[in-house]
């Protein structure tokens, strides 16, 4: 009886904790100072989404939501927690992918990770990489799990207004198609009257231009969705699907995984514009402007010849005013942006410049071998181009 | 004073603070209240952090065009349909593979469920191999190993064809699709001619019979023309011919096709659905009394008509209501047709989720759909249910 008697007390009292804390809001602490990490909760509701001051109730988050809180709360709470949590692919070769008995993220894409990293904390290492599948990742910028989502991950009107903010393009990008090379294919109409499979992964815009394109060109053909982009290449290269479409940089990079890859041609055909770059979650213009500015750094200072090597003594002897300002020797630029003022000499020096990035995962070292095409500086007849640096 | 209290104690004037009953009731306050106030706690933080995220409740997407293609599909869809349209389409696939599925299930489920109370050491030990291999592993594993499989079947270039151009390959099984021919109408007119005779001849013939006058086998005559017309009309007339499936370019065109995921979902659904049927018609059957068998058996019948008359609608009562959950069971990991490719329900769900960018909305109606059918087989099971019990005495 004793037992009894003091579990229903127990259960009484914290009835009333329970009645007694439900309707209060969580206690509002002005500027994030009261963070929650992000890796203890997959949304981090601890950040608060009501400025400072205001009473819940008078707030209209249908008309504008903010995930992760108000605008300017989230570099802060990435300063405090230490870590930037950037979303990656699961294994995609050359931009997002575990090395192999490390474990440690690699790639074109986990390097601007590291770039947007090194801004705001000076750490290069200082990511926390979260892998995310196709269909995962509109979700994970939607609920602000993410700090920044690098992912090759295609510019559309779409995403622009239901995921989250694009940044610059680091990747210009088209669809194109993946045959063996035995097949007799040599281009997207010769697969007429072929009646072909095509494999196609899920929740990404490849596919969706597919089944447009192939209408254009009066193909008959039957769509072989997959959820996972490991599932999608195995089922093609088994020889379920005659053909298999991605972005042509995920195609190349895939093929290198393949038994024999010299088996498989990529199609000269591209279907689409595929402009893939970083997205941030809605409501933070401030954290959208430095992973901007922090992508577009990388892309200055190959225009300006500034590389890793001599990064150290540009800043100390290069008398060239934009110079002087990207590496924070005057102007205050980092300032504005709520960094140091060494954020874009940290990003030069700890990751290196876009084309030390693009050459180490992609350039003519690397099996992919990738030609810089458009993703050549403006200067070089390409498209990167930042804006101006004062 | 306080020999006053003692007093008071000795005749049960307890304080109402001691007294069980009033304690009895404000415990189960205290229950309602908490649990009251943790779903309010859930429900405040719920509402909270979708506040704050874009996501929202709406259908608006529903009629808008989904622009996406689709593996398999029973009902005509094309990617410039809606995503009304698509999500019908996953959603008749989820249908098909189930009520297959549950069809099979049963059969196989009742068959090993009867084996694993064999006699015949053999069948017993198939049975129950089967059983504890099926129920003590992951159906997800389960499915992807059935997969990995079938994509070990020869290409569509080396297809097996089996007898009547049926062709195995590893995108799937082709078989030829029945076409009308212009005869048929004729066949059936023919045909619907000489059975009605066949039948006005018979009852002509048992009329005479009983009048005592010769029937000239006016029975056997109409019978015979019944028969025969048809054969004839069939052979004669060919109301009938077959779409044969054939190559063409990379795949097999016409006839009729079964894809290989389709295939493999099934397998799987139904093989590992029927060991856990099975053991609720073993379940059952040893719920029958042994004297009902015995008493069976001590009026001359036979251990099948044991079985069938006397064991089966007795244990039909015990099984039922178990068997209903498996169905549900079924149809609902039927959503793991996405780890195979099989464009079910889910499936569909998934990918209009992404495209639409509205997953809330999506899995919600995902899962309002699911709640539907399982409470409809859930309504048709126990009016079966309720059919079985009335045999009850």
């Amino acid at each position: 009886m004793p037992t009894a008697r003091l579990a229903l007390t127990s259960l009484a009292v914290l009835a009333f904790l329970f009645t007694a804390c439900s309707p209060t809001p969580p206690a509002q602490t002005p500027g994030g100072e009261q963070p929650t990490p992000g890796g203890e909760q997959p949304t981090p509701g601890g950040e608060q989404p009501t400025p400072g001051g205001e009473t819940p109730g008078n707030e209209t988050p249908a008309a504008q939501p903010t995930p992760g809180g108000q605008t300017g709360a989230r570099l802060g709470i990435i300063q405090s927690r230490g870590s930037l949590i950037c979303g990656v692919n699961t294994n995609l070769p050359g931009f997002g992918y575990p090395e192999e008995g490390t474990g440690r993220w690699l790639g074109f894409d986990a390097d601007f990770c590291r770039v947007v990293a090194t801004a705001v904390l000076g750490d290069p290492n200082a990511v926390e990489f979260r892998a995310l599948s196709a269909d995962d990742r509109g979700p994970a910028l939607s609920t602000g799990e993410i700090d920044v989502l690098i992912r090759n991950t295609t510019w559309t009107l779409t995403r622009d207004t239901e995921w989250g903010l694009f940044g610059p393009t680091t990747f210009y990008d088209g669809q194109g198609v993946m045959v063996r090379t035995d097949s007799g294919v040599g281009q997207l109409t010769d697969f007429q009257g072929l009646n072909p499979t095509i494999c196609v992964q899920s929740g990404t815009t490849t596919e969706l231009t597919l089944p447009d394109q192939m209408r254009a060109l009066g193909v008959e053909y039957t769509q072989d969705t997959r959820p996972d982009i490991d599932q999608t290449y195995a089922v093609y290269e088994a020889g379920d699907c005659d053909a298999v479409t991605s972005d042509v940089s995920q195609l190349i990079a895939r093929r290198t995984l393949f038994s024999d890859p010299d088996a498989h041609t990529i199609l000269p055909d591209i279907m689409s514009k595929e402009p893939l770059g970083p997205v941030v979650p809605f409501g933070d213009e401030r954290w959208f402007n430095v992973v901007k500015w922090a992508t577009w750094a990388t892309m200055q200072a190959e225009e300006l010849g500034i590389d890793s090597s001599n990064v150290a003594e540009m800043r100390d002897t290069s008398t060239d005013p934009v110079v002087r300002r990207l590496l924070g020797v005057e102007g205050g630029l980092g300032t504005k942006l709520g960094l140091s003022d060494d954020w874009a000499f940290n990003i030069i020096s700890e990751v290196g410049n876009y084309e030390e990035i693009f050459n180490e995962h992609l350039g003519p070292g690397t099996p992919f071998n990738l030609e810089r095409g458009l993703n050549a500086l403006w200067t070089d007849g390409g498209l990167l181009y930042p804006p101006a640096w004062r | 004073v306080a020999p006053g209290r003692q007093v008071n104690r000795a005749h049960g004037a307890v304080p109402w603070w001691r007294d069980v009953r009033v304690l009895r009731v404000i415990g189960q306050i205290a229950i309602v209240a908490a649990i009251a106030g943790l779903v309010v706690v859930l429900a405040v933080i719920f509402l909270d952090n979708l506040a704050a995220t874009r996501l929202r409740f709406t259908l608006d997407f529903l009629d808008q065009t989904s622009g996406m293609e689709l593996a398999q599909t029973p009902i005509p869809y094309r990617s410039t349909d809606t995503f009304a349209r698509a999500f019908t389409a996953g959603l008749v696939n989820t249908l098909l593979v189930s009520s297959i599925g549950i069809v099979l299930a049963t059969a196989l489920g009742v068959v090993v469920g009867v084996a694993r109370l064999s006699q015949n050491w053999l069948a017993n030990r198939i049975s129950t191999g089967f059983v504890e291999i099926m129920r003590n592993t992951p159906l997800l594993v389960q499915l992807v190993l059935i997969a990995a499989l079938m994509r070990e079947l020869p290409g569509v270039a080396q297809a097996i064809e089996l007898p009547g151009s049926i062709f195995v390959s590893s995108r799937g099984v082709y078989m030829p699709r029945p076409l009308a021919e212009p005869g048929l109408g004729p066949w059936l007119a023919i045909t619907a001619i000489a059975v009605v005779l066949a039948i006005v001849l018979s009852r002509l013939s048992s009329r005479r019979a009983e009048a005592g006058k010769r029937t000239y086998a006016m029975g056997r005559i109409g019978l015979a023309a019944a028969l025969l017309v048809p054969v004839a009309g069939w052979i004669m007339l060919t109301p009938y011919s077959f779409d044969v499936p054939a190559i063409v370019g990379f795949n097999f065109a016409g006839g009729i096709a079964v894809s290989t995921a389709f295939t493999a979902l099934l397998f799987g659904l139904v093989i590992y659905t029927a060991a856990f049927i099975g053991e609720v018609v073993r379940g059952g059957i040893q719920a029958v009394r042994r004297g009902q068998v015995e008493a069976a058996y001590s009026i001359g019948l036979t251990p099948n008509q044991t079985l069938r008359l006397i064991v089966f609608p007795q244990a039909l009562r015990v099984i039922v209501p178990p068997l209903t959950s498996q169905y549900l069971n079924l149809t609902k990991n039927s959503s793991l047709a996405v780890a195979v490719g099989f464009a079910d329900l889910f499936a569909v769900g998934r990918t209009m989720a992404n495209q639409t960018g509205q997953p809330l909305s999506v899995i919600v109606l995902v899962m309002g759909t699911y709640l539907l059918i399982s409470l409809l087989t859930s309504l048709v099971m126990n009016l079966y249910n309720r059919r079985v019990q009335v045999l009850e005495r």
